[in-house]
């Protein structure tokens, strides 16, 4: 069972249900915020770098090289720029398409890895996987791509996706047997629960909603879930012990009674 | 003409409402470059002006009828976009490699609209926000588009400073958000997530090499942590503009559409005084350049 734990909006509290579900569920966790994985800060278990990541990135050889422009003219992402006497790459812009080497005539491009990131693998209490991108890289799909391929499709697997609907949020859904949606009841939170779900189900991908600070904010998210038939899974109150565990990188179903049943029973409707 | 962009590492610190708040007082142009979940629109409650069409990155599109089933096209795909003879839209990244190893020419790149960036009047001034097709990608582009604009309005109706709500993360559309500003407004708030978030952007920063300043948004909910936070940002010459308690307050503004400064009084003589600093600090910034 995959389940993937996204948002749209930031800061909703994924990591939390993420994190206390697997927990609570002796899951497997993926952390697949790979620009700022957080997961590990409430896990705390001893991280071990597994594997590189890299994208192949043009090699020029400009003792066959012409200056004949046809790769710049190919490269969709202005990566290459052929200057007078030279030939320049912007690394950050490239892809790692391949491209630019099928259309040169010359043979003048080969290809080397450039890395971009790294996949972590720690055992704790649970075991977790988590991507890392290089700071100053632009494209994170490539390395949460990479980190679903350890995936384990017999056991409990939940993923926790970067906040945002774009790339690599879906790239983090791809695949997943479930999607809960984590939101808070506010119209910042409502509005990008709309985007998440309009994606989601572009998917066709089941899912559920978690209502994560329960109580601050207005009806507007219930509201909406109502009318669109999405089941509400959870809803997480706000209150003061929740968050100040939250900031110190306490998982609360460790210390608040009751919470830890209520993520199992959480995991079993989503298993339905 | 100077541009700040409010930036966090983490989701959900307050980024939004601090620019919202910013707005009331800067005369500035605003762009919300939180191109896939865009909120800074709720408050500001935007009339339109123009409503511009973006066109994103090609997607690839095989035509059945002249596909040979050969399955070149899905060996040389290097985004596993291509499963069974059919295109998986989401994953192309319009590379363009597919179409030129069809030996039918069954395949074309076929460019659509994804979003679309808006310019807009606010009662706090002129306001371009880009707002991206659910599920569309390069968002880094849209990005780019949008704060482009902004220049340009910023240029026409005089206005000396662009302020650039950015998106969470660190990635693509987070570097076109503050790559080039003079002044990256940090907000991070007392937890041990945001915390590590916070180390990751500030070497963005140092990377694209963007002047920052720090606000510590609910910092009574771990006076710890906040502690930690001042060390750091003071050991690295990292300004401190602004600390905010933890209220209630801002949910319930942003609840009825309004930004905090314009919903509570004491409040908004604190993100006055927190704006001024920040205005004096980029005007100043030429003679500054402290390293992050």
């Amino acid at each position: 069972m995959k389940i993937t734990v996204a948002s749209g909006k930031g800061g909703t509290g994924k990591t939390t249900v993420a994190v206390n579900m697997a927990l609570a569920n002796g899951a497997t966790l993926y952390d697949c915020d790979v620009e700022e994985p957080n997961a590990n800060i409430f896990l705390n278990a001893e991280l071990e770098k597994i594997e590189d990541v890299s994208l192949m990135n043009p090699l020029f050889d400009m003792n066959r090289c012409t200056l004949c422009k046809k790769c710049a003219e190919f490269c969709r992402y202005n990566a290459i720029a052929v200057l007078p006497s030279d030939i320049m790459l912007f690394p950050e812009l490239c892809s790692g398409c391949g491209g630019c080497k099928m259309v040169c005539p010359h043979e003048a491009i080969s290809e080397g890895e450039r890395k971009i990131g790294e996949i972590y693998r720690g055992e704790g209490e649970i075991t977790i996987y988590q991507g890392l991108l290089n700071v100053g890289e632009a494209r994170a799909t490539p390395i949460i791509s990479r980190l679903k391929q350890y995936v384990d499709d017999n056991g409990i697997s939940i993923l926790d996706a970067p906040p945002g609907n774009g790339c690599p949020a879906i790239e983090a859904m791809h695949g997943s047997d479930f999607v809960i949606l984590v939101t808070e009841p506010t119209p910042f939170g409502l509005h990008d629960l709309k985007i998440a779900v309009t994606i989601v189900r572009k998917l066709a991908i089941p899912f559920g909603v978690v209502i994560n600070r329960h109580g601050i904010g207005d009806e507007g998210v219930e509201h909406y879930c109502r009318e669109e038939d999405i089941p509400v899974l959870m809803k997480i109150p706000y209150n003061r012990e929740i968050a100040v565990l939250y900031s110190k990188g306490v998982p609360f179903v460790k210390e608040i009674q009751g919470w830890r049943k209520k993520f199992v029973d959480l995991y079993e409707a989503v298993a339905e | 003409m100077k541009q700040i962009a409010v930036a966090s590492g983490k989701g959900g610190t307050g980024k939004t409402s601090m620019v919202a708040s910013f707005a009331g007082f800067a005369g500035a142009v605003l762009a919300d470059c939180d191109v896939d979940a865009p909120n800074l629109h709720l408050i500001l409650k935007p009339e339109v002006v123009e409503k511009i069409p973006y066109r994103g990155m090609e997607v690839a599109e095989i035509d059945s009828d002249t596909c040979i089933e050969c399955g070149a096209c899905e060996r040389a795909c290097r985004f596993n976009a291509i499963e069974k003879f059919r295109v998986i839209g989401e994953k192309c990244e319009g590379c363009g490699v597919c179409p030129l190893v069809c030996p039918v020419d069954a395949i074309e790149m076929k460019k659509r609209v994804t979003g679309h960036v808006y310019t807009a009047h606010t009662r706090f001034g002129e306001f371009v926000y880009g707002l991206l097709g659910a599920g569309e990608e390069a968002s880094g582009k849209l990005v780019t588009v949008a704060r482009k604009k902004a220049v340009e309005i910023a240029e026409r109706v005089g206005a000396p400073l662009i302020i650039i709500d950015a998106p969470a993360g660190i990635g693509c559309p987070v570097i076109a958000s503050i790559g080039n500003t003079d002044l990256l407004v940090m907000v991070v708030e007392p937890t041990m997530a945001a915390v590590h978030d916070m180390e990751r952007l500030l070497e963005v920063a140092a990377h694209f090499k963007v002047d920052t300043v720090a606000i510590i948004n609910k910092y009574d909910i771990n006076e710890d942590v906040t502690k930690r936070i001042e060390d750091f940002c003071t050991a690295r010459g990292i300004e401190i503009v602004g600390e905010i308690p933890f209220s209630k307050k801002f949910t319930e503004a942003m609840v009825r559409g309004m930004s905090i400064a314009e919903y509570d009084a004491s409040l908004a003589e604190m993100m006055k005084n927190i704006w001024e600093r920040i205005e004096e600090y980029v005007n100043a910034s030429d003679e500054n350049h402290n390293s992050v």
